[in-house]
């Protein structure tokens, strides 16, 4: 379980958000969703600790991480899965190595199980005959594919997902969002994702933060997202919806 | 240590073979028609080199070569969140990506120096013997007669304060850009230039202090 307390976090003068509260249960969904440069990314980077509060605390399992040495923080962030914005694969290696990079570092694997396993995790991403292919020679959705084979690799309790289906194309972010909800199913992590993409909240959510002027403005579930009456809420939701019908 | 080292070999040798070389010219322009023996002028190339030329001209060659290198590497990572990927998996990013680095630069750029300074006393030989300006058996003569153990540890202290100078200030830099390509490249710059001025700096504090 993870708990954000009274998290508050601004960049010298800017106040990015104050006082964000959320609980988020074992198993569970959550999308934070929101305007570009509300702080989705920024709050999501408080949760594995890659960034400090000003002020407020995250605990996960009861521990607040910002109280934690740093062995005790790597410890914590190995049971997290990240994927990042523009997937954040190594360049200097395969895509190959990128999934096998933590397996070689923090397991005392055998080359063959190193191997079965990256193959395994690529099957679970629909990859499996990437071979060693450069990360270069990869598109955006294999790219996230990958980023997202990394991120399972460890088997993690928790998965952040930073913007995953950002400047994918229709038919490849259902993919991604088939391939969150496969992972919530069958690896039963507590997921988080971040995106203002609102066809990826209604197939991918459970429950639904909307942070927006510098605050966690709503937090619900998607039901209760559908009937919200909260004015900055529903204008986000149905901007999205006006993208859609303009579209047809 | 391939990346600082090995591969930075070909350009060292450039450089250290063409200052030697040119200086050999130049000094034997300068003390033409004295009564300065020929040899004065090996005496002269193979101390400079050794103490000041060889060090200073291949960190400042190196700065741009290998302190580019760095910062752009390490700028490109982090603006594109593979050290906070890094992080995030529990890998110390300083101490995977920084630390190695500056240890390779500091090893690297001493045997670097040793380089540099062979290869511009055989382009001062070389150029004596093809200009006529003095032949080699006199360059060797005049290297013999002014060489001091001491200038060679010297040099040697130079290149790994340089190596150390070079690659943490072209580490920092690199790890804290920012605000994607144009962040890299402006990191890339200050690198290479704040590199430049410090070794420049470095080099006056060592011979203050050593000399």
């Amino acid at each position: 379980m993870i708990e954000i307390k009274n998290l508050t976090k601004s960049f010298g003068n800017i106040l990015i958000w104050e006082n964000v509260n959320l609980n988020i249960e074992d198993g569970e969904t959550l999308a934070i969703i929101g305007k570009s440069g509300s702080g989705k990314s920024v709050l999501m980077k408080h949760i594995n600790a890659l960034m400090n509060p000003n002020q407020g605390e995250v605990r996960i399992d009861g521990e607040n991480i910002f109280g934690m040495s740093y062995a005790e923080l790597r410890n914590i962030r190995q049971r997290f899965g990240v994927l990042f914005q523009g997937a954040a694969l190594f360049d200097s290696i395969s895509a190959f190595e990128n999934v096998a990079f933590p397996l070689r570092y923090f397991t005392d694997y055998s080359e063959s199980k190193i191997r079965k396993r990256v193959l395994e995790c690529l099957e679970q991403v629909n990859l499996g005959a990437i071979g060693d292919k450069s990360t270069a020679a990869l598109s955006g959705g294999m790219r996230k594919r990958v980023g997202l084979a990394r991120a399972i690799v460890l088997r993690p309790d928790y998965i952040l997902y930073d913007e995953p289906t950002s400047g994918l194309d229709p038919e490849t972010s259902n993919e991604i969002n088939d391939l969150i909800e496969l992972m919530a199913n069958e690896l039963d992590v507590l997921s988080i994702v971040v995106t203002h993409d609102m066809h990826s909240v209604l197939r991918v959510a459970d429950k639904v933060a909307f942070i927006d002027e510098q605050k966690l403005s709503w937090y619900g579930t998607i039901e209760e997202m559908e009937a919200s009456s909260h004015q900055n809420l529903n204008k986000f939701i149905r901007a999205s919806e006006y993208q859609i019908s303009q579209m047809r | 240590m391939i990346k600082t080292g090995y591969d930075s070999l070909p350009i060292i040798i450039l450089a250290g073979f063409f200052t030697g070389a040119v200086m050999t010219v130049q000094t034997s322009y300068q003390l033409l028609g004295g009564f300065i023996p020929s040899s004065t002028i090996g005496a002269i190339v193979s101390q400079s080199l050794l103490i000041e030329l060889a060090a200073v001209i291949s960190a400042l060659v190196l700065a741009g070569r290998v302190g580019a290198r760095i910062a752009t590497e390490l700028g490109t990572m982090a603006v594109s969140e593979q050290i906070d990927a890094l992080e995030s998996m529990g890998f110390n990013s300083v101490t995977f990506l920084v630390i190695p680095r500056i240890c390779a630069g500091m090893l690297m750029f001493p045997i670097i120096y040793v380089a540099a300074a062979t290869a511009g006393i055989g382009g001062g030989i070389l150029s004596g013997l093809v200009t006529g300006a003095l032949p080699p058996a006199d360059f060797l003569l005049g290297a013999r007669q002014v060489f001091f153990p001491w200038d060679v540890t010297f040099g040697l202290i130079k290149a790994f304060v340089f190596g150390y100078v070079i690659t943490s200030i072209s580490c920092f830099k690199g790890y804290y850009a920012k605000g994607g390509a144009e962040g890299v490249g402006k990191a890339t710059t200050q690198a290479t230039v704040l590199s430049c001025i410090y070794v420049l700096l470095a080099d006056l504090i060592l011979a203050i202090i050593l000399l």
